[in-house]
C-alpha cells in the first residue's frame, strides 16, 4: 500500500475530488496548508492601491492510501484533474504504507482500505 | 448648536414664554443618540476586521468599552467641561458636575425644543466615537490599561475642550464664527491628528514592513462601514437638534458623500492598483461621511459631491503616502479621518450656503472668502493643540505606566496577552 499526498491549487480539489470518485477512490482526507515552492507569491492591494506580496500560499492537501498497483492510475487521476500548466500547480508525494486496520471491525491489509 | 439653527432661535424666543417640549424633536434626537451610539461598536467592526486575527477582539473591545467608560467620564465631568456655563471662552466650569442642573426641561442656549437631558445624551456619543476612533492608530501594541487611563485622560483634556471651543455657548471658536455642523474639527481632525501623534509616540508594531500585516477579514470591515453610513445619519440629521427641513437636508447630503467617496476611492484604487478594491469602497465611504460632517448643515446636495468625491481623492493619496512611510499609522486614521476632516472643514467654508442653513454662513463660492480663512483658523488651532496635547499625555503614560505590551505579549497577541480571550476558537 502506498499513500498518495497531493499538493494542489484549492480551486482544483472539486475537479480531483469528483475525479477520483469516477475512478472508485471515495475515502480521502483534505486539509488547507498554507505553503511555498517555487511560485513567487501572489500580490494583493493595499488600503492605498500599493502591491502587497505574499509569498505562503494557500493550498490544499489531499491524503490518500491506495493499492500497490492503483498508485500510478490515481496519480494520473490527479493530475490530470489538477494540472493548469502553470507555476503553482503543486506536488504529489508518494509512500509506503506498513498497515492499515479498520477501527469498527479490527480487519487489517488491504482489504481496509 | 453646531447651528444655533432654527433651533436655538425659536428657543430663545420660546424662552421668553416657556421652553416648550416639542415632540417630534425630542424623538428624533433620541433615535439620533441611539444610532451614533450604535457607531462605536461599528466602528470596532470596521477596525477588528483590518487587524491579524490574533488581536480582532482586543480591537473590537478598544471601541466597545469606549461606550461605557466615556459614558461614565461624560455624565459626571465631561458635559459640564464641554457645555457647561463658560470660563474664559476655553472651557465649561464644573457646576454641571454629575448633570446637576440638566433635567428634563430643554437648555435655549443649545436646543431650545428638546429635554436638555436629550441633548446631553446625543452629544455624549460623539463624546464616545472620538477616543474609540484613535484606537485605530496603536493597534495591535499597546497595553490595555494604558489605553483606558490615556482615552479617559484624552477625553477630559483634548476633546472636551474642543467640543466647547466649537460648540459651547462661549466658545472661542464659536465667537470667532467657525461653522462645524456635526464634528468635522472637533471629531474627525481631533482624532485624526491624534492619531499621527499616537503613532509617532507608540512606535511601530514588530516585524512592521517586513512581515505581512493585512486584515484578517475583510468582510467584517465591510459590514462595519455599512452599520458606520447608517448611523451617521443619527451623526449629520440629528445635528440639526430638530426635525425638520435641516435635518432632511444633512440627511441627503450625508448619503450622497459617502456615495461620492465611495465610489471615487474604488476608482483609485482601480488606477493606482489595477483592481476595484473592496477595503477601497468601504474606505471611501467612511472618508466621504466624515468629510461632509462639518459641511451637512450648510451645503446642497451638488457640493457633497464635491466633498466625497475630493475625500477619495485626498484620503486614498493619505493613506497611500502613509504606507510608504515608517510611520505605522496602523489603520490609518490620520488619511482617513485627519485629512478628511481637514478637507471637509476647508470644504464648509467653500461651499456653505445661507440658503440653506440661514443661521450658519456663506462660503468662498457664495461670496464670502472670510468664511474660508476662519475655517483654515480652527483647523490650525485644532491641528495643533490635538497633536501637541497627545503627544504630552503618551509621554507622560511612557514614562509611568508604560505604553506598549511585552515583547512576547505582542507576539501572541492582545487577545490572549490582555484578555486570557480569544476571537475564535478554531
Amino acid at each position: 500500500m502506498k499513500k498518495i499526498e497531493a499538493i494542489v491549487r484549492t480551486e482544483r480539489l472539486e475537479a480531483v475530488k469528483n475525479a477520483l470518485a469516477d475512478n472508485g477512490i471515495l475515502g480521502l482526507n483534505v486539509t488547507n496548508v498554507i505553503g511555498r515552492g517555487v511560485q513567487k507569491g501572489i500580490t494583493y492591494q493595499g488600503r492605498g492601491g500599493q502591491p502587497v506580496t505574499v509569498d505562503m500560499l494557500p493550498k490544499v492537501k489531499l491524503e490518500t492510501v491506495v493499492k500497490d498497483r492503483d498508485v500510478d492510475r490515481v496519480v494520473d487521476v490527479i493530475i490530470k484533474a489538477a494540472r493548469t500548466g502553470n507555476i503553482g500547480d503543486g506536488k504529489i508525494f508518494i509512500m509506503p504504507v506498513e498497515e492499515v486496520i479498520r477501527l469498527r471491525t479490527g480487519e487489517r491489509g488491504e482489504k481496509s482500505l | 448648536m453646531f447651528v444655533e439653527s432654527s433651533a436655538s432661535v425659536t428657543g430663545a424666543i420660546l424662552a421668553q414664554a416657556k421652553p416648550e417640549v416639542s415632540s417630534g424633536d425630542t424623538a428624533w434626537i433620541l433615535a439620533s443618540a441611539a444610532l451614533v451610539m450604535v457607531m462605536t461598536p461599528a466602528l470596532g467592526l470596521f477596525y477588528g476586521g483590518m487587524v491579524r486575527k490574533k488581536n480582532a477582539l482586543s480591537t473590537i473591545n478598544w471601541s466597545f468599552i469606549m461606550v461605557a467608560v466615556i459614558s461614565l467620564q461624560w455624565v459626571l465631568w465631561g458635559y459640564s467641561l464641554a457645555f457647561g456655563p463658560d470660563k474664559g471662552h476655553l472651557i465649561g466650569n464644573l457646576s454641571w458636575f454629575g448633570l446637576s442642573g440638566v433635567g428634563q426641561e430643554p437648555n435655549p442656549d443649545y436646543a431650545g425644543t428638546i429635554p436638555h437631558l436629550a441633548f446631553m445624551i446625543y452629544q455624549g456619543m460623539f463624546a464616545i466615537i472620538t477616543p474609540a476612533i484613535v484606537t485605530g492608530a496603536f493597534a495591535e501594541r499597546m497595553k490595555f490599561s494604558t489605553f483606558v487611563v490615556f482615552s479617559l485622560i484624552w477625553a477630559t483634556i483634548v476633546y472636551d475642550p474642543i467640543a466647547h471651543w466649537v460648540w459651547g455657548v462661549g466658545g472661542w471658536l464659536r465667537g470667532f464664527g467657525v461653522l462645524d455642523f456635526a464634528g468635522g474639527s472637533v471629531v474627525h481632525i481631533s482624532a485624526g491628528v491624534s492619531s499621527l501623534a499616537a503613532a509617532l509616540a507608540v512606535g511601530r508594531r514588530r516585524g512592521y514592513g517586513q512581515e505581512p500585516m493585512e486584515p484578517h477579514d475583510t468582510t467584517m470591515v465591510v459590514l462595519g462601514a455599512g452599520l458606520l453610513w447608517f448611523g451617521w445619519f443619527g451623526f449629520n440629521a440629528g445635528s440639526a437638534l430638530t426635525s425638520g427641513g435641516l435635518a432632511t437636508s444633512a440627511f441627503v447630503v450625508t448619503n450622497t458623500a459617502a456615495a461620492a467617496g465611495a465610489v471615487t476611492w474604488m476608482l483609485m484604487s482601480l488606477v493606482f492598483g489595477n483592481k476595484p478594491s473592496v477595503l477601497g469602497m468601504a474606505s471611501g465611504a467612511v472618508v466621504g461621511l466624515g468629510a461632509i460632517t462639518p459641511a451637512s448643515g450648510y451645503v446642497v446636495p451638488g457640493a457633497a459631491i464635491a466633498i466625497g468625491a475630493g475625500a477619495g481623492v485626498f484620503c486614498f493619496l493619505a493613506v497611500r503616502l502613509r504606507s510608504r512611510s515608517r510611520i505605522d499609522d496602523s489603520l490609518d486614521v490620520w488619511g482617513c479621518h485627519g485629512v478628511g476632516g481637514t478637507w471637509g472643514m476647508l470644504a464648509t467654508g467653500l461651499f456653505a450656503s445661507k440658503a440653506v442653513n440661514p443661521a450658519g454662513a456663506d462660503g468662498l463660492f457664495y461670496g464670502n472668502p472670510m468664511q474660508l480663512w476662519i475655517q483654515f483658523v480652527a483647523v490650525a488651532v485644532v491641528w495643533a493643540f490635538a497633536f501637541g496635547l497627545t503627544w504630552i499625555i503618551l509621554k507622560v503614560l511612557d514614562a509611568t505606566m508604560g505604553l506598549r505590551v511585552k515583547e512576547h505579549e505582542e507576539e501572541i497577541g492582545l487577545d490572549l496577552s490582555q484578555h486570557g480571550e480569544a476571537a475564535y476558537r478554531m
